[in-house]
């Protein structure tokens, strides 16, 4: 299996084929992480190097486990309470870090195009974990490998992406990653939250949800981020919910069989109705959590063989 | 008595008509560091010396141009304040290799250039480390805070020539009327930056679909068109002078064209950056193509070189906006913004000339003669009596520029290990040679 990527700063660089051999390997590592001894030494004897130069709860404990479950010495740096606030910039960051000689360094970041930046800068394999509002790559493969186990394939679906696109790294690498697959796109939010020239993008752009959602495989939500209110994107949290928020009524539009996705943390109330979230029968949010472990070990996985193969 | 024959010289007139755009050959004559004659190519350059006076010294140009030196308005210079970025002797080196003969500063130093202590403060640094003319324009509000104007008659005093907070926005329309209603008093020529400053607030990059697969911030190009227009009813309100200091989008250019047909005294520039580049040259966010206003759609560079062929925009300019490299290797967003453009100005910009969108005497009557128009400057014509401020460039000499060999401070050229086509040869001012390549 040939991974020919010494980074994933984000799904714009990668093939079909990448996405596939990295999925593939990803059902491997969900079995190992159902198992009773959820161990492999598939990274023993690397460092991996957690960044996060923005707050991060899951993403971050997410890659902290897929690194333990490969066996790696794993560390986090609380970025936003260190260097930055002295006055270091992002570049003397990386070669600080660099000289501790990491393998794998796992870096979210703020503002847009900073986790490439930092990987030029340094000798290791770099993943995001999200930069601005630019990529989150291993977000929108673990949606990926979650509508491939649910629907059985990854072509040919037809997959609403509804709320805060314009802000939304996750939209962006959800429309890359999901178009490389050729599945039809529909864009669902205010035009105050859709991105300028979208319709560029080949993929079809609604601000009626109730028409967008029409006979979905995939009805896929995004967290409203509450300082968007400030920004006077829109109105108020109640008339976002009630136009779209993802409720019983608007849900019955798409397909009888259709699955729900968020990102998390949901907004119970304003994205999302709460029943429809924990209704097992369409959610499957917590698959996606499950997938984020096993997606994240296959990343490393593949970046880790690559650093292997060049040592030798 | 002639000191100077610039013999068989390819003569690139600004005001030439359409035959001879592209430069006619001939011989130019100085003395006193001023044109006296130009005289056709057939009488042999060694015979015009014996009869004109035999001190004159020969330049054999071997059919290269000679066209009236740069007048490049808007040279950020960092002194005071930032001198590890430019100084006046890095500055008018880069210049004289550039062609620029008269460089227009700008007042957005540390300190703002915003009182005449100031002022003669940079035209002493100035006289004394540059070889070529240094212009100041000084700030229009004090500070650039956009609060309270400058005190502009005593500015004009000691020299300045422009007034401007560069690229900050006078917010307060009520500031900014009233201080081109006293400016108007003085006869003083105000600079604007058309931009709407609240709608562009934080903005890095034009709106589009390469911002949007950017995840940068964005801003309307119709920013650009609402600054326009606040300023052109603040003008025609006041009647002050303006000028524009870039216009760089399609749906802006209307408005001018508008305001120019209702007599007003407006004219427009426009960067060499934003007629050559556009805003898919940012790439993977490569910050030296961070430039203020940001590089703009394909479609909005055509429409600004086509403007400059007709006239409508005046002014080509390099914007000089020297930044060292701890500043621009940053994120994107937070990279400081602009490029260096003494020395890549005039190949850039014959860019346009190769692409056979414009001619030369279309370039130079944007390079040097309409910026020496709006000062008030004798320069910036091949005409006698004009000052001998000239530049000597082979338009066809193909080179790779590396940054390392510019003699600006900072490096942030965005042409960095382009193909470029034209390097200047020599630069004259008042009749002195002032660079030479070796």
């Amino acid at each position: 299996m040939s991974f020919p990527h010494r980074h994933l700063l984000g799904i714009e660089q990668l093939a079909p084929r990448d996405i596939v051999a990295l999925l593939d390997l990803a059902e491997t590592y969900v079995d190992l992480s159902r198992s009773r001894g959820k161990h492999s030494d598939a990274l023993s004897g690397l460092t991996q190097i957690n960044m996060f130069f923005e707050n991060s709860t899951r993403t971050q404990a997410s890659f902290e486990l897929a690194g333990q479950r490969l066996g790696a010495d794993v560390m986090n740096m609380a970025m936003q309470a260190s260097s930055i606030k002295k006055g270091e910039t992002l570049i003397d960051t990386a070669l600080t870090l660099n000289a501790m000689r990491p393998d794998l360094l796992v870096v979210r970041h703020p503002h847009s195009g900073a986790v490439a930046l930092l990987a030029q800068k340094v000798n290791c394999a770099v993943l995001n974990a999200g930069d601005g509002r630019h990529e989150h790559p291993t977000q929108a493969l673990l949606d990926a490998l979650t509508i491939r186990r649910a629907k059985g394939r990854l072509h040919r679906l037809v997959i609403a992406i509804c709320g805060d696109i314009a802000h939304s790294r996750v939209a962006r690498s959800n429309l890359l990653l999901l178009g490389k697959m050729e599945n039809r796109i529909r864009l669902i939010g205010p035009p105050t939250l859709m991105p300028s020239g979208i319709g560029e993008f080949g993929v079809e752009v609604y601000d009626d949800m109730r028409e967008g959602l029409k006979d979905a495989d995939v009805v896929m939500m995004l967290r409203l981020q509450k300082e968007r209110m400030d920004g006077g994107f829109i109105p108020s949290e109640r008339e976002y919910f009630h136009r779209y928020g993802l409720d019983r009524d608007k849900l019955a539009l798409a397909k009888p069989d259709a699955i729900v996705m968020h990102p998390g943390p949901m907004n119970r109330g304003v994205e999302i109705d709460g029943t429809i979230a924990d209704d097992i029968n369409r959610s499957v949010i917590q698959d996606q959590v499950e997938m984020g472990v096993a997606v994240r070990m296959a990343a490393m996985d593949l970046l880790a063989r690559n650093l292997r193969a060049e040592a030798a | 008595m002639t000191d100077l024959i610039f013999s068989n010289a390819r003569l690139i007139d600004p005001e030439a008509c359409s035959d001879d755009a592209n430069g006619r050959t001939g011989h130019l004559l100085v003395s006193d560091g001023r044109i006296v004659g130009i005289l056709p190519a057939d009488a042999p350059a060694a015979d015009i010396a014996r009869e004109r006076g035999l001190s004159a010294e020969v330049v054999d140009c071997r059919g290269a141009c000679l066209a009236p030196g740069i007048v490049d308005i808007g040279v950020k210079v960092g002194e005071p304040g930032e001198r590890h970025k430019e100084s006046y002797k890095s500055a008018g080196q880069a210049a004289a290799a550039g062609g620029v003969t008269t460089m227009v500063t700008r007042p957005d130093t540390q300190p703002a250039i915003d009182n005449p202590e100031t002022l003669e403060f940079v035209t002493r640094r100035a006289q004394a480390e540059t070889p070529v003319r240094v212009l100041a324009m000084a700030a229009l509000t004090k500070g650039r805070q956009g609060r309270e104007m400058t005190e502009i008659g005593f500015l004009m005093d000691a020299g300045a020539v422009a007034f401007t907070d560069c690229a900050r926005v006078v917010a307060d329309t009520k500031v900014f009327s009233r201080a081109l209603t006293y400016a108007r008093s003085l006869g003083a020529l105000v600079i604007g930056h058309p931009q709407e400053p609240i709608l562009s607030k934080g903005a890095v990059v034009t709106s589009g679909k390469f911002a949007s697969l950017r995840g940068l911030p964005a801003v309307s190009p119709m920013a650009e068109r609402m600054g326009l227009d606040r300023d052109i009813a603040v003008i025609e309100m006041t009647g002050a002078r303006y000028h524009a200091d870039q216009i760089t989008t399609a749906r802006a250019l209307p408005a001018l064209e508008r305001a120019k047909a209702n007599g007003l005294d407006i004219t427009a520039g426009i960067s060499v950056h934003h007629l050559t580049l556009n805003e898919l040259d940012v790439a993977d966010y490569r910050t030296f193509f961070k430039l203020t206003p940001p590089l703009r759609s394909e479609d909005d560079r055509r429409a600004a070189v086509e403007a400059v062929g007709s006239g409508l925009i005046d002014i080509i300019c390099s914007m000089h906006s020297p930044q060292d490299e701890e500043s621009k290797r940053l994120p994107f967003e937070e990279a400081a913004s602009g490029a260096v453009g003494l020395e890549t100005l005039l190949p850039a910009a014959l860019r346009l000339y190769h692409s056979r969108d414009l001619t030369l005497a279309q370039l130079f009557r944007a390079l040097s003669a309409n910026p020496a128009k709006r000062l008030g400057l004798p320069c910036g014509r091949l005409a006698s009596g004009a000052p001998a401020d000239l530049v000597l460039f082979d338009p066809d000499i193909p080179f790779v520029m590396d940054r390392y060999t510019l003699k600006s401070k900072s490096l942030n050229t965005p042409y960095d290990e382009q193909r470029m086509q034209g390097r200047v040869l020599g630069t004259w001012v008042g009749g002195q040679e002032v660079w030479r390549r070796a």
